[in-house]
């Protein structure tokens, strides 16, 4: 492997982004995080455009996803991925307040890897995206990424 | 409607057939036995009559002995074919003279025998006396034929036979021409209330103009088929109405529940984050300035953190209450015995360190929402547990039981109780009788209990007294 994957956190609220930034700093993950503030930035991040265009690098290993996002909204996001033939195996993990069913429902129909639900408990919280760092950065073998770009190539 | 038996139309008929034979046959028989009788002393009369003129004009041969005389006298009989036999027998009962002359002695008999006339077989006999100014003279015998009687009976029973065959027939006739009078209203009427109750078409109406009871009975079945259409429109009109009444409400009401359901995810999502934030927060700067508080400060930062980890606990219990009422009810047969006891497999692992007595009784298998039920046993029991802690041997019962049509189940503790003044406030939300210094909770638990009971169509209620232990009960329609 030539260089560590990224992984991409779509989060719109400061608050939470300072959270799961230290959260997962607590791991010493070597991965680079990549923040987008909603879902048309990630679109635009995972297809090298808009402000990303020229970007070095592939998939992210893993997208932390918020489902409640200005513009284009996490369930949106996800579906144009699944749709796409370049992102439908990029590992995507939903990280939301929302435990409402419907939701869930939605987020595993559209092909969602995992759905987290954000403990109000901080400690918890540390513990739950901690747990997901570790596992998706570092201990899964994502997909072999099969649409490099020619920066990379 | 099934076809009848018979029809009206046969029935008049033979009413009218039987009536017509019967009088017929009654007033052919009084005319021919008037006829026979009649004829009979028209018979004897005319025999009377002659052995009169006979024996008057005997007088002379028998009172001169002259048997020739009397033969010619009686041979004047000739004229008469119906008289088989005469004879004149002298003073003494002797036989003078016999008509025809040599009759055989099987025609003619030995002795007179009694005056008057009498009837022997087939045959009328007459007795005269020849008297001669009140002297008898001997006595007259005639003999005649009922042969004629015979045949005016025959031809007077062929005739009345005729005349009733002939009736009959003109009966017969009159009789089913009437009878289609009578019968064809009566069958339009049947046949309209075929069609009513075959086809359900109450549009049709029988329209018979009859001036007796039949055309009643149709003007009152033609009045009731228009009241009993009005009537279905009516309804359909009603029900028409009532139908659009129910789409708009449906309507409505899913709109509620969506801005409900709105509602509760906003509450869920955007709530819970700035709780998480406050909680996040604390939690950090505990971290970085811990070193610089001192215990008071630290305190206070607990205190931030606790408070909204409570707060997050009561969104989720209010959501899980407010989902209660709102999700589908998923009814299938429970082992209501076995979830209990699932229920209680799980507490035990929460009280290891804790003396608590477990019993369950028989439990049948309930119609409900499993995952509901789950809920149910789950709170009263935890709450069952929660309020024995304080007792050293606690003892935690959970029974069923039938009662007027529906199952009670009980769940019973010995633990601290509750004041019974206050039983009305135990299953509201956020209703509690303990502070949360003595038992943590929300308060949210028997509200959802008896929430989902009342789902189940049951009802909920509890008794128990201070330090006297607590009794839930909750029962489900059978």
């Amino acid at each position: 492997m030539s260089a560590l994957k990224r992984i991409l956190l779509a989060e719109d609220n400061d608050n939470d982004l300072d959270l799961t930034l230290t959260a997962l700093g607590e791991n010493n993950l070597a991965n680079e995080v990549v923040v987008v503030r909603d879902g048309a930035e990630a679109w635009d991040f995972l297809r090298h455009e808009g402000q990303f265009a020229g970007r070095n690098g592939g998939n992210p290993a893993v997208v932390l996803l918020d489902l409640k996002m200005p513009k284009v909204d996490g369930l949106e996001l996800l579906r144009r991925m699944r749709e796409d033939a370049r992102f439908k195996t990029v590992p995507v993990v939903v990280l939301t307040s929302s435990r409402e069913e419907s939701d869930i429902v939605q987020s595993y129909k559209l092909g969602v890897n995992a759905f987290v639900v954000k403990p109000v408990a901080f400690d918890q919280f540390i513990g739950a995206v901690k747990n997901l760092g570790l596992f998706w950065a570092v201990l899964n073998e994502p997909p072999p990424d099969r649409h490099q770009t020619p920066s990379h190539a | 409607m099934k076809a009848p038996r018979t029809t009206i139309q046969r029935k008049l008929i033979t009413a009218m057939m039987l009536t017509s034979t019967a009088v017929l046959l009654l007033v052919g028989a009084v005319f021919v036995s008037h006829d026979f009788n009649s004829f009979r002393r028209f018979l004897v009369q005319t025999l009377v009559t002659r052995a009169h003129i006979l024996a008057a004009n005997s007088t002379a041969a028998l009172a001169f002995q002259n048997p020739e005389d009397a033969s010619q006298v009686l041979n004047a009989l000739k004229t008469d074919p119906s008289v088989v036999a005469g004879a004149l027998f002298d003073q003494r009962g002797r036989l003078f003279a016999t008509y025809p002359m040599r009759a055989a002695s099987e025609e003619v008999p030995d002795e007179p025998g009694p005056t008057g006339h009498r009837f022997e077989g087939s045959h009328l006999i007459v007795s005269e006396p020849v008297v001669e100014e009140g002297r008898p003279l001997g006595t007259l015998y005639l003999k005649s034929s009922l042969e004629e009687l015979d045949n005016r009976l025959r031809v007077d029973a062929i005739v009345m036979l005729l005349a009733v065959g002939g009736s009959v027939i003109v009966a017969f006739v009159l009789s089913t021409w009437l009878q289609r009078r009578i019968a064809h209203p009566i069958l339009a009427l049947a046949e309209v209330a075929r069609s009513v109750s075959e086809r359900k078409d109450y549009s049709v109406r029988s329209q018979e103009a009859s001036d007796d009871e039949v055309g009643i009975l149709s003007e009152a079945f033609d009045g009731m088929l228009t009241e009993i259409q009005r009537r279905e429109s009516e309804i359909r009109l009603l029900n028409a109405d009532l139908e659009r009444r129910v789409a708009v409400r449906t309507v409505e009401l899913e709109e509620s529940n969506k801005e409900l359901e709105a509602f509760s995810y906003s509450v869920s999502h955007d709530l819970r984050a700035p709780l998480r934030h406050i909680d996040g927060f604390a939690e950090l700067l505990m971290r970085h300035a811990a070193p610089m508080l001192d215990e008071k400060g630290r305190g206070h930062l607990g205190k931030i953190s606790a408070a909204a980890k409570r707060m997050g606990t009561l969104i989720d219990d209010l959501l899980v209450f407010s989902r209660m009422g709102r999700t589908e009810m998923r009814k299938t047969s429970v082992n209501l015995a076995a979830l209990t006891n699932d229920v209680i497999e799980e507490l035990k692992g929460d009280a290891k360190d804790r003396n608590v007595e477990w019993k369950l009784g028989t439990i049948p298998t309930v119609q409900g929402d499993p995952n509901m039920l789950r809920l149910v046993m789950t709170n009263l029991l935890s709450n069952a547990l929660k309020y024995s802690s304080p007792t050293k041997e606690a003892r935690i019962e959970v029974d069923a039981r039938s009662n007027n049509g529906e199952l009670v189940v009980a769940v019973r503790d010995n633990g601290v109780g509750f004041d019974p003044t206050y039983t009305h406030k135990l299953f509201g939300v956020f209703q509690r009788l303990h502070g949360s210094n003595e038992f943590e909770g929300t308060g949210i638990g028997l509200a959802n209990v008896r929430r989902i009971v009342s789902r189940h169509g049951g009802r909920t209620w509890a008794e128990g007294a201070i330090n006297e232990g607590a009794t839930f009960y909750f029962s489900l329609p059978k």
